[in-house]
Order: C-alpha cells, then sequence, then structure tokens
C-alpha cells in the first residue's frame, strides 16, 4: 500500500527540482547562479542527520527494550543515513569546485566534520560485521552507535570555534539567510527539506521491510 | 559501594600490571624507539607545526595500544567473577581511573624523550603540563569503553584503532590547538575557552563511559 507521504515526498522533490531550477535567485558575489545547490545539497545532509538521529533514537530503545526488532530499525536507518552521505559528497564537491576552485578542502569544519561522520559510521558496520551472536551485535553496536554520535554531536559544536568555516553564511561569504528573506527561495527550500526527508523515510521504510523478510526467513 | 571498590578495583589494576613487568617495559621500549625513529628521520631542528603534530600522533598511537590492553586479559572466568563481584560503574570508573593514571605517567614519558630527541620548543610548560593531563584523561575515558567493545567483538587491534580514531578526533583537534599556543608561549587567556571545551569533553566522555559500560556488561 503507498501512502500519502510517499507520492507527497515525490511531488516536493519535483516540484524543487522544476521551481528550484527557474526560480529568481539573489545575485551575489560568489555564489552567482550556484546558489541554487542550497535546494538540494542541505536537504540531503539534514536527511541524512536524520537518519542518524533515528538510528540513535532506536539504539536507546533497544539497550531499554532488549528487542530485535529496534536493533534492525537501528541499522537500517544508520545504512541509509550513510547512502545519503554519497549524494550529500557529491552535490557538495561539485559545487565546491565551481565556487571555491577545489572539489575538497581541509579547511572547513563542515566538510571534517562529514567526513568524521562517514567515518565514525563505516566503523559502525565493520563493529557489526565482526560480531557473530545477534543479541551480542545489537547490544553493542548500540553502545557504540550512541557514543560516537554524541562524540560526533560534540565535534560539530566544537570544530567552528577552532577554524572559520568556508561555507556560505561563514567567515563573510555570503548566504541567503543572510539578506533578510528572501522569500522566493526560501518558497523551495523549506518544501525541499521536507520532501528529502520523508524520501529518506520512504528508503528506510523500504528497507526495513527487505531486512524484516531476510530476519524471519532466516529465523523459521 | 562506590567508595569502598573503587579504590580497590585502582589498586587490583595496578597490581596486576606490576606484576607482569615485561608489558610495561614493553611500552617504555615502544615509545622510545617511536619518538627515536621520527628523531632521526628528521636529524634537524623541525618547525613548531610539524613538532606539534608529531606528538599528538605519536601519542594517540601510543594510548590507543596501551588501553586495547586494558579488557584483553578479561578471560570468559575473570568476567564472571567481575560481575558477580563488582558493580558495572565501579568497575568501569576503575579501569577509566587507572588508565587516566597510566597515561598522564606514560605521557610525560613521551614528551620527556621526545623533547630530549626530537627537541623541546615549548615555551609555556604550565599550558603544555596541563593540556598533557587534560587530554590523557580524557583520552582514558574513550579508550577504555573502545577498548571494552573491542573485546567483546573477537579483540583484534586494528577493530580497536578503528573505532576509537574517529571518535578522539574532536578532543584531539582542541589539544593540539591549545598545545600550539603552549608552543607559542601564547598568553592563557587566548587558551581558556580551549581548556573549557577540553574539561567539557571529559565531563562527557566519562559520563557516557559510565552510563554505557552497564549495557556492554552483560552478557
Amino acid at each position: 500500500m503507498i501512502k500519502w507521504w510517499k507520492i507527497l515526498s515525490v511531488l516536493i522533490i519535483l516540484y524543487t527540482l522544476v521551481w528550484g531550477l527557474l526560480n529568481p535567485v539573489p545575485k551575489l558575489a560568489i555564489l552567482h547562479e550556484s546558489i541554487r545547490n542550497v535546494y538540494f545539497h542541505v536537504p540531503i545532509w539534514f536527511a541524512m542527520l536524520f537518519q542518524m538521529g533515528y538510528s540513535v533514537v532506536f539504539a536507546v530503545k533497544h539497550l531499554y527494550k532488549n528487542d530485535m526488532r529496534s536493533d534492525l530499525i537501528s541499522d537500517q536507518a544508520a545504512q541509509t543515513g550513510l547512502f545519503l552521505s554519497i549524494p550529500g559528497l557529491l552535490t557538495g564537491c561539485m559545487w565546491a569546485k565551481f565556487t571555491w576552485g577545489t572539489w575538497w578542502t581541509f579547511e572547513d569544519p563542515k566538510l571534517n566534520g562529514v567526513a568524521i561522520a562517514v567515518l565514525i559510521y563505516l566503523a559502525y558496520f565493520i563493529l557489526r560485521s565482526s560480531i557473530t551472536d545477534e543479541l551480542k551485535r545489537a547490544r553493542i553496536s548500540a553502545v557504540y552507535n550512541i557514543f560516537a554520535f554524541v562524540m560526533m554531536f560534540v565535534f560539530i559544536m566544537i570544530l567552528p570555534r577552532l577554524t572559520d568555516s568556508l561555507h556560505p553564511g561563514n567567515g563573510n561569504n555570503p548566504a541567503f539567510g543572510k539578506y533578510d528573506l528572501d522569500n522566493s527561495m526560501r518558497t523551495v527550500f523549506y518544501p525541499a527539506v521536507i520532501g528529502w526527508v520523508l524520501l529518506s523515510l520512504w528508503i528506510l521504510d523500504v528497507k526495513k521491510r527487505l531486512a524484516t523478510l531476510k530476519y524471519n526467513s532466516e529465523n523459521d | 559501594m562506590l567508595k569502598q571498590q573503587l579504590p580497590a578495583l585502582i589498586r587490583k589494576e595496578f597490581l596486576l600490571e606490576f606484576r607482569q613487568r615485561s608489558t610495561l617495559a614493553g611500552i617504555a621500549v615502544y615509545i622510545i624507539a617511536t619518538v627515536f625513529i621520527s628523531a632521526l628521520s628528521f636529524k634537524q631542528k623541525i618547525h613548531p607545526i610539524v613538532w606539534n603534530a608529531l606528538f599528538w600522533v605519536i601519542f594517540t598511537f601510543i594510548t590507543v595500544n596501551v588501553s586495547g590492553k586494558s579488557f584483553v586479559q578479561e578471560t570468559k572466568g575473570k568476567a564472571l567473577y567481575n560481575y558477580l563481584y563488582y558493580g558495572a560503574r565501579e568497575f568501569i570508573l576503575g579501569k577509566i581511573v587507572y588508565n587516566m593514571i597510566l597515561m598522564a605517567v606514560l605521557s610525560l614519558f613521551t614528551f620527556f624523550f621526545y623533547g630530549w630527541f626530537v627537541g623541546n620548543i615549548v615555551q609555556d610548560m604550565g599550558l603544555f603540563m596541563l593540556v598533557l593531563l587534560f587530554s590523557s584523561t580524557a583520552f582514558s575515558g574513550v579508550l577504555s569503553l573502545m577498548s571494552a567493545i573491542a573485546s567483546k567483538s573477537g579483540n583484534n587491534m586494528s577493530l580497536m584503532a578503528i573505532l576509537s580514531f574517529p571518535v578522539l578526533m574532536p578532543l584531539l583537534l582542541v589539544s593540539i590547538k591549545v598545545s600550539k599556543n603552549a608552543i607559542d608561549g601564547l598568553a592563557w587567556s587566548v587558551s581558556y575557552n580551549y581548556l573549557l571545551i577540553l574539561v567539557m569533553l571529559n565531563f562527557v566522555v566519562i559520563t557516557l563511559a559510565t552510563l554505557l559500560f552497564n549495557y556492554l556488561w552483560r552478557e
């Protein structure tokens, strides 16, 4: 059965694709037309963070209730989040090439934060794959998930204090938020965030059902 | 319960360590050899930024190596014994405090040889020592929990490194920043914020490790 929010997510993303490329944007130095990336790049990262948060919530739930269902959801949400980091990185790199002139730089705290986040979740999956007993795997990976998420959060919060960001809106770089209310951009940006979060939930839903089927067929 | 058990647990860790003195001697040789290799590969006075980065890289590898061992000796029988006699909170705090003391000593040891072989360029010794102390306590908090996790999962050293490095990043970056200030001899007021972050990180790490170990511990 297709639920209404799944259709909504597709409609919203279609809308942002079309109107995001057509609507008028403020002409800012450095950014120019590349400012439209804010409709795609930023919502994808929001959706990724949403999935990571979802994963941690279910890791906590698993530790409280000790049920395998929460562990399954936590695992699948982390996978979805890591998957979303690929389009997030690709859109970011492409944009950076045209505005900063480089694919990647170590000067920017947001880029470093993302690199650490990806490393943490890769470590999480390596940890999962190295434990065979499933109850043990669920509990230990939940512990790592919570610890790593908190450290990642701290990292994202303290990093900007250590180095200035090159990202729009930081370190005297122009961004649309600063030029108080460019309403035309907001009509695309906010729906885009909702759309991508809903799409990530859809991906998670499909993955969850697949994993549940696999789990049940293995445990019959 | 905490007051009675904690000193006993810390004492136990020290006793076990000193009974097997080869481990401690091994760590000492490891440190000296690493520092000697870096001294030989540079063979000249090095830039403060390089000095700082190299020192923290060496420090990270040593601490990961040392604390990786802290749960290895817990065999099935010993783990059951500990589980029956001690609380989870007391047990992990014992490990953390023991690792703190060990790492503080080892960091001083490393710094001594590093300063001797590679050259000491630190201008503000007091600040540098403070950073060393704070970062060794925070490192021991993170690494005690990571080594408990690694020991539950087949227990290999590479897993220990994979799990710890990304989680250690925030700590390491702040430490590098403050110790650079100490090397340049900047006023303390520049570093207050970072020292505060370090103390806060200590608090977060140790609280989390104590809370979460409870779930690792049951088998």
